[in-house]
């Protein structure tokens, strides 16, 4: 306690006043405007291009049967909140993507971890990790789905399916990547490989990593829309569906848009996370 | 006499798919505890294939590796801090590998920290300090697990060449004082002859010993410092002579 006492006091001695200068404090607003200035600009892009569009249906310059307007997505959202059932597809669609994704990240790792461990087993796997990586995945789908079970699990799987190979392509490429003399020097220290793997491979690819888990979020959500597409009763990508088949575009928009707002989130959830964990 | 380490007739090739290089052939040396000793050669002669072999990195093809310590450090040209531990942790890494990060070891090294200047960088990033501190943070390291034998990988030739000097003075100072047996590898000659005792010339590949110097300076050793020594007139001797054994300028 003591320690940590002195600690405080010590890094406050360190950091001393500064004064700063008149043309220090211009350039430091001039950064603050244009940043304030891109803010509002990207606020008013949005709410320009919704108020056109309402104009335009109003005005009947569109055609609001394919694409509907801002008002009437606003009010089935509206109705879909106070009944419940958007809260319902939601929430399915989330569990989805997210039990997708962290079964398509975490074995995606581990194989990338089984790579890097076994030199041979990459370079007899590698072909085979080419063609995967290339194939378009939502073409197995339909696979999936009639193998694993036309429900949750099936559209887990198929999420899982579209980010794993390319999860364990790009962190095994950062896993080799590390530099050399890195994990010399922890050889000199007489470290094992689990050493190896746990004081460098990992931590010096946690930036790698976390981009990774940046792009798979909405890769995941890829696969559930695709997965509910083929076979579900509810889900976001259920009610789109739904929506074009009885030609609702309201609905359909109203998913599109929720979609929107919610993979956005969870992408800036990723994104503070990684703020958090990669302090260097 | 006791002798950390020997190389007996060592030869070492290495295999590509096109060709074989011999880069050492009936190489033969041996260092005492507690000396410093630079080897010095033209850049590809095997310099650093000798300190890997040292290291137990790499196996000689033929003859004979003799390290009498299982505690080994290595220095390379790039610091090699990991830049996800702030400079605190990095200096633990050797313990924490060797599991002796004990309350005496580490207490050790926050010694060695404020000895180096570094104690009030500790929790700094290793991206926030100047080459200069980042190298004594590797240093620290290095000796953390307090090494019988240091292997230095041209350690200073990644710096400007003003903090090379006073780096290469200050690492100079340290390994005199704590007798650590040192091995340097470099191909700066006037840094050879100033922080060793002995400096071994290498010929052209396939290495072989080419020269030997018994490096000695008109002063006591506890008040031998690299800085004093670039200072004497036997530095200038040495120099020359080891330089015209180079012969860089014919080539």
């Amino acid at each position: 306690m003591l320690l940590k006492n002195k600690l405080q006091r010590e890094q406050k001695k360190e950091s001393k006043e500064i004064t700063i200068s008149k043309e220090h404090e211009a350039y430091l607003r001039s950064i603050i405007r244009e940043k304030r200035f891109i803010k509002i600009a990207q606020i008013l892009l949005l709410v320009l291009f919704i108020v056109l569009w309402e104009y335009a249906a109003r005005k009947r310059l569109i055609d609001t049967f394919l694409t509907s307007s801002p008002s009437a997505i606003f009010k089935l959202i509206k109705q879909f909140i106070s009944d419940g059932s958007l809260y319902n597809h939601l929430l399915v669609s989330t569990q989805e993507t997210i039990a997708g994704f962290f079964v398509g990240t975490i074995f995606g790792i581990l194989v990338a971890i089984l790579l890097w461990w076994s030199e041979k087993i990459a370079k007899i796997l590698d072909p085979y990790m080419v063609i995967l990586n290339s194939l378009p995945k939502t073409a197995l789908a339909p696979i999936i789905i009639l193998w694993v079970g036309m429900g949750f699990t099936g559209i887990i799987v198929t999420a899982a399916s579209i980010s794993v190979i390319v999860t364990t392509m790009t962190i095994y490429t950062g896993f080799m990547n590390v530099e050399h003399d890195k994990i010399i020097l922890l050889k000199t220290f007489g470290a094992t490989k689990f050493q190896i793997l746990n004081k460098v491979i990992i931590p010096a690819n946690f930036p790698n990593i976390m981009s990774v888990v940046k792009v798979n979020i909405g890769l995941s959500w890829i696969g559930v829309i695709v997965g509910e597409f083929l076979v579900s009763k509810a889900g976001i990508g259920y009610l789109i569906l739904y929506g074009s088949q009885t030609f609702k575009l309201d609905l359909v928009m109203m998913g599109v848009i929720v979609l929107a707002i919610i993979a956005g989130l969870m992408y800036f959830i990723a994104a503070w996370i990684e703020k958090k964990v990669v302090k260097y | 006499m006791d002798y950390v380490c020997e190389l007996k007739n060592i030869s070492k090739r290495f295999h590509t798919i096109n060709n074989e290089t011999l880069a050492i052939e009936d190489l033969s040396f041996k260092v005492e505890r507690g000396e410093i000793v630079s080897i010095v050669g033209p850049s590809g002669s095997g310099k650093s294939t000798v300190l890997s072999l040292l290291a137990g990195l790499e196996k000689p093809s033929e003859g004979e590796v003799i390290v009498n310590t299982k505690s080994i450090g290595f220095m390379f040209q790039k610091d090699q801090l990991y830049e996800w531990r702030n400079i605190y942790k990095n200096c633990i890494l050797g313990l924490e590998i060797q599991k002796k990060d004990t309350k005496e070891n580490i207490d050790k090294v926050i010694d060695k920290l404020k000895n180096y200047g570094l104690y009030n960088f500790r929790n700094y990033y290793p991206r926030q300090l100047s080459g200069g501190m980042r190298q004594r943070a590797a240093l620290v390291r290095t000796l953390a697990v307090e090494p019988e034998l240091l292997l230095l990988d041209e350690p200073f030739s990644a710096l400007d060449y003003q903090t090379r000097l006073s780096v290469g003075n200050d690492v100079g100072e340290i390994l005199r004082k704590e007798k650590i047996t040192t091995v340097l590898v470099t191909h700066d000659i006037p840094e050879a002859v100033s922080i060793s005792d002995r400096v071994i010339v290498f010929t052209e590949r396939p290495a072989r010993i080419k020269k030997e110097y018994i490096i000695e300076f008109n002063m006591p050793d506890e008040k031998r410092t690299p800085m004093k020594c670039r200072n004497t007139s036997e530095f200038g001797e040495y120099f020359r002579e080891i330089w015209r054994d180079l012969d860089v300028i014919e080539k």
